[in-house]
């Protein structure tokens, strides 16, 4: 897998990840071609696109597309259940996940991806391994920030007396 | 956990992304967040700013960049909040990094160092976060710096880092092969992994190694076989099952990974079948990730050893895809078909049907889709019809990616399976017309050459017929506005060979038409460069014929504007016209032989017909000729060499003063030439070629002359580029021509220059000898008779180039000798477009030195004092004595081949070549029963419903 945008139906951009070296200048280039392309396709066609020489593989859900690029010799349905796959790991860590919870939390969604995805490479395909660990790590920041605010409240506790 | 917001995030960082959310256009867009930029820039410069503002700051930019912006101010504080010791700022640091920098960033070498202490930490999720960022980040330089604690960590307990480690050793692998080579045993050992997740993790990296290198791991096929039987028969944990399915994409990897290990290697597949054919019959069709393994099933059968049951299965999932409402599934139906027939061309047979509607369907990938699949199962019977729904699709689409390649496409179908050449010329028309600027040149010189060569039958009749229907269609095309160069090219060159030939069209409508053309599109100096040599040729067939030469008007207002040009290939051009116009008949067929563009041409590198010549010269008290290496210690020639050298190797501005003109010390200069030689800058610098310098000697004392010339190559020397282009030797012409006068010695300078036009085919015909030396003796005699094809068109299947017969034995040789040697070019030999291009390789042409004896004789005779109305017979005599000696010497060369097996240039000759044709040739009851067959399984049978509609394009 070469990148993973989410573009919304308006062609606002919600998340990239890029795992070939593409420059600044031609991630925006890509970002424009394929949100005009994809975005203009009609319901009921297939959900592959052909792109110099690469395939896009998009879903929409909801008002939100989701686009892997891939090798042309890949599976295309593997690459479209790898989507879905994503997208159900959203939808079981934010609670039926919306929209907004990406646009807000993006940082988040990009650590989920950083589970399953790693160089491009499908790394995980066990939901519950995926929501696990990034709940492992969500805890022990919550922990750490407890830890660190008992501290500062005993500093202050001691300070008082 | 809060959909909305975060528990740490500001208001501000909200409004952001709302107001974002909320911009109507894209500027409003850009103008809030350049806004947002210059806010954080001025923040997060700022003193002591507490960690959790700073985190929110970074994730802002990550934001910004996201949207597209520059956030590289803020790169520096990223790579610092990962120093951080608190793992909470430290992985936000990561994410960061991550997504700004690229692999060979500077900043990166900042990283490493936290990184290294990170994989140490005993928190492994401390450990996952610096694993992923080496993922990303670690480029081939560094990667010694981590490599050793990846290494420890492939044995951490726990599973997530162990997985990490792998993905992060395959990165690795992926960006250097060499620095981990020594270390993809692990890969090996952690397939045997406890944890499903690390196992599925390793077969990543696995399948990589295999692709490269197959044979070192046909060892586990066994084991990928029970992996794979295990995880079917749900041995996996249920975490791993996805709708219903055991761990889909571990079974696709797996099957990806057997197609690799099972391709055409019967025994590894036979171990495969029974686990494939299990797949096959489990697989739940009606999920997507059911197709997606049944999809990867199919694939691996078609690429592994054929089994005739996994194959029924394989036909009978396509037919249940393609049958499917689902334009997904149909798309990876045509996909499967692709790849299935070409191990049995049987079953697209049963799905015609589906396939037309596939190829009438709105939707344009699958569209495309088809037609590749339509590509794949091309044949001679069916190219016709498949080639002319291309082109009507690539007419129907803008996108210039896809057009070109199914230009390519279309150029490569016609090329192998052109059922006639007047079909091939007229597929080629279409296509040129509406994509002319994006095929490759090579296509329009093979085009050309097929033309001039004809269809390699023996019937002289059907290559004249076949060459005036291509006159009468491009006189018709060139009607229609805009037409692309290349084709425009095309046309000129066609034209001018075989306008006129036919006797149909006479020479004033197609010079009409030719002038129209360079008038019409006068920006391209390419197409008005074809056309005026398309002119000359014309002209010159008609004076060859002896018919009277009337240039029409414009004919003649285009040449004097060409004669003014500022591109020195066209101004040659026109001059070299001028002259033929004014050479008498004789002449001109020699120096223009009618429909003798594949002719070769021999050019005697020795000149040694000039050896009587310098004999008598040297006999008479010349100087014999010094070699250049012999010369250049003397004091007074290297001087000017120097200066020459100077002036030609620097382009740009002289600083220097220019030296004072040294009067040149005249020992090595025959006394009456003094004079000439302190002006004469030595020419011979404008000749490269010693050959040429046989004649130096003589050519300075061209006194009369020489004067002027000097001038005009004075300017040429220091305006011009001192390469040795045929500019070089246009201006020579010229200036010749200005001084002379004689009509003569003009004509044989341009024909010097014109010559070298067909010249460039020259030294290749020497280099195709030393390859059919080369290739017999590496494939002995047989290689030739298994190689030679049939026909010109099915030698282009073998070599892509269209070949006459009369060439076949030498170009199937070339091809043998392609293979033996693949660095070497196979010689494009109509290849005699930009002269330009070609000719600065070859300035050896007997002409050339033709022109310097010419001077030669004026001076030898202006010395005598003879009267100078007695040089031009002379002259003539001379050059035709050499003109004849050229042919005399192609001759005695393909005479001398006859006895060399390997050329048979001559037609019909030996014995030789015809047993060869008849054994592999036309009507040979084997082929054509090989043919029928495949006919057969192509072809329509009368149980299809509409028989009328596909019998041509799949029959």
């Amino acid at each position: 897998i070469h990148f993973v945008l989410l573009i919304s139906r308006q062609g606002k951009v919600r998340l990239t990840k890029w795992y070939s070296t593409y420059s600044k200048k031609e991630r925006s280039k890509v970002l424009r071609e394929l949100s005009g392309v994809i975005l203009t396709r009609g319901p009921r066609l297939c959900n592959f696109v052909e792109w110099r020489g690469l395939k896009v593989v998009y879903k929409r859900y909801a008002s939100l597309y989701f686009c892997m690029c891939m090798d042309p010799d890949g599976n295309e349905l593997e690459i479209l259940e790898i989507i879905h796959h994503y997208v159900e790991v959203l939808d079981r860590y934010f609670g039926s996940v919306c929209e907004l919870d990406l646009i807000y939390n993006f940082h988040k969604a990009y650590y989920i991806l950083d589970e399953i995805l790693i160089s491009g490479e499908l790394q995980e395909s066990s939901k519950r391994t995926v929501v696990r660990s990034v709940a492992a790590q969500d805890s022990l920041v919550e922990a750490a920030k407890e830890e660190t605010g008992s501290t500062i409240s005993n500093i202050i506790a001691l300070a008082a007396k | 956990m809060g959909s909305q917001g975060g528990f740490y995030q500001s208001k501000e960082f909200l409004d952001l992304v709302k107001s974002i959310g909320e911009a109507r256009s894209k500027a409003e867009e850009d103008r809030i967040v350049l806004n947002e930029i210059e806010t954080l820039k001025r923040r997060i410069s700022e003193p002591d700013i507490p960690k959790r503002k700073m985190k929110e700051y970074i994730i802002r930019l990550v934001y910004i960049e996201m949207l597209g912006h520059d956030a590289s101010f803020g790169y520096i504080h990223a790579v610092k909040m990962t120093h951080d010791d608190s793992l909470l700022v430290k992985r936000t640091g990561y994410l960061a990094v991550t997504l700004f920098l690229n692999e060979d960033h500077d900043l990166i070498i900042l990283i490493v160092n936290t990184i290294q202490k990170d994989l140490k930490s005993d928190n492994y999720l401390v450990v996952c976060a610096a694993l992923n960022a080496v993922c990303k980040l670690i480029n081939e330089e560094t990667i010694p710096a981590v490599l050793p604690q990846v290494m420890e960590l492939l044995a951490h307990p726990k599973e997530a880092v162990r997985k990490k480690a792998i993905m992060a050793l395959h990165r690795f692998y992926q960006k250097s092969p060499s620095s981990v080579s020594h270390l993809v045993s692990n890969f090996r050992k952690r397939l045997c992994d406890n944890d499903p997740g690390v196992m599925g993790a390793t077969l990543c990296p696995l399948f990589e190694l295999i692709a490269r290198d197959v044979n070192s791991y046909k060892d586990l096929v066994i084991s990928f076989v029970s992996i794979l039987k295990q995880v079917a028969e749900r041995r996996l944990s249920k975490a791993y099952d996805y709708h219903q399915m055991p761990a889909p994409f571990i079974q696709i990897k797996l099957l990806k990974i057997l197609a690799l290990l099972g391709s055409g290697d019967k025994q590894a597949s036979e171990n495969m079948y029974t686990v494939v054919g299990d797949i096959f019959r489990k697989c739940d069709s009606s999920s997507n990730i059911g197709n997606a393994v049944l999809y990867e099933c199919i694939c691996c059968v078609s690429s592994i050893y054929p089994n005739p049951k996994l194959l029924e299965s394989a036909a009978d999932v396509i037919s249940r895809f393609l049958k499917s409402d689902s334009h997904n599934l149909k798309y990876m139906g045509i996909d499967a078909l692709g790849r299935l027939i070409k191990i049995s061309p049987e079953i697209a047979e049963q799905h015609q049907l589906a396939v037309i509607d596939c190829l009438e369907d709105p939707d344009d990938t699958l569209k495309r889709k088809t037609f590749e699949l339509l590509y794949k199962m091309t044949k001679s019977t069916n190219v016709e019809v498949i080639v002319d729904r291309m082109i009507d699709y690539m007419i129907s689409i803008n996108d210039n990616h896809y057009k070109t390649e199914i230009a390519s496409r279309c150029v490569e179908l016609a090329e192998q399976f052109a059922p006639s050449n007047q079909w091939f010329i007229q597929t080629m028309n279409r296509v040129f017309e509406h994509a002319g600027d994006l095929v490759n040149i090579k296509v329009a010189h093979n085009l050309m050459r097929l033309i001039a060569e004809g269809f390699g039958e023996d019937d002289d009749n059907a290559d004249t017929k076949l060459r005036s229907s291509a006159v009468e269609s491009y006189l018709r095309i060139l009607g229609e506005p805009k037409l692309p160069s290349v084709f425009l090219q095309v046309i000129c060159w066609v034209l001018g060979e075989y306008g006129t030939a036919d006797g149909m069209f006479s020479a004033s409508d197609i010079t009409g038409k030719l002038c129209d053309v360079a008038e019409a599109y006068s920006n391209d100096e390419t197409v008005k460069a074809y056309a005026t040599t398309a002119l000359m040729k014309i002209y010159a067939f008609e004076i060859a014929a002896r018919r009277k030469v009337d240039m029409l008007p414009e004919c003649q207002s285009l040449m004097e504007e060409l004669l003014a040009s500022h591109s020195t290939d066209l101004q040659q051009r026109a001059y070299e016209l001028q002259a033929v116009i004014g050479l008498d008949a004789h002449a001109v067929a020699c120096i223009m032989p009618s429909d003798a563009s594949c002719e070769d041409i021999e050019v005697d590198r020795d000149l040694s017909f000039l050896n009587d010549y310098i004999q008598e010269a040297i006999e008479k008290g010349a100087q014999p000729y010094i070699p250049e290496s012999e010369r250049s210690g003397m004091l007074n020639i290297s001087n000017f060499r120097n200066q020459d050298h100077h002036e030609a190797s620097s382009h740009g501005l002289r600083f220097e003063a220019y030296e004072l003109p040294k009067p040149a010390v005249q020992s090595r200069i025959p006394q009456t030439l003094i004079a000439s030689t302190e002006i004469v800058p030595v020419p011979e610098p404008m000749y490269p070629r010693e050959s040429y310098q046989t004649t130096m000697p003589s050519i300075p004392s061209d006194a009369g002359s020489a004067e002027l010339k000097l001038r005009l190559e004075g300017v040429q020397k220091k305006w011009g580029r001192s390469t040795y282009t045929p500019a070089t030797s246009t201006s020579n012409s010229t200036s010749q021509k200005t001084v002379n006068g004689t009509s003569q010695g003009d004509g044989a300078s341009t024909v010097s220059s014109m010559r070298e036009t067909y010249d460039s085919r020259k030294p290749q015909v020497e280099v195709s000898h030393e390859k059919q030396k080369l290739a017999a003796s590496l494939f002995g005699g047989s290689s030739k008779t298994e190689k030679r094809p049939a026909t010109g068109h099915k030698a282009a299947k073998a070599s892509s180039h269209v070949v006459e017969k009369s060439h076949v034995p030498k170009s199937s040789l070339e091809v043998a000798s392609e293979k033996a040697a693949p660095a070497q070019q196979p010689p494009d030999l109509l290849d005699l477009g930009e002269p330009t291009a070609t000719s600065t390789a070859l300035q050896l042409d007997p002409f050339k030195q033709l022109e310097g004896l010419l001077d030669a004789t004026e001076v030898a005779s202006a010395v005598n004092g003879a009267p100078a109305a007695s040089r031009s017979p002379d002259i003539m005599a001379l050059y035709a004595d050499t003109a004849a000696g050229i042919h005399n010497k192609n001759d005695a060369d393909l005479l001398s081949g006859l006895s060399n097996p390997s050329v048979t240039n001559m037609p019909g000759t030996t014995a030789m070549p015809q047993v060869t044709q008849s054994s592999s040739k036309g009507p040979n009851p084997k082929d054509s029963l090989e043919k029928d067959a495949l006919v057969r399984q192509m072809g329509v049978n009368p149980s299809s419903q509409n028989p009328n509609l596909f019998k041509d394009l799949l029959g």
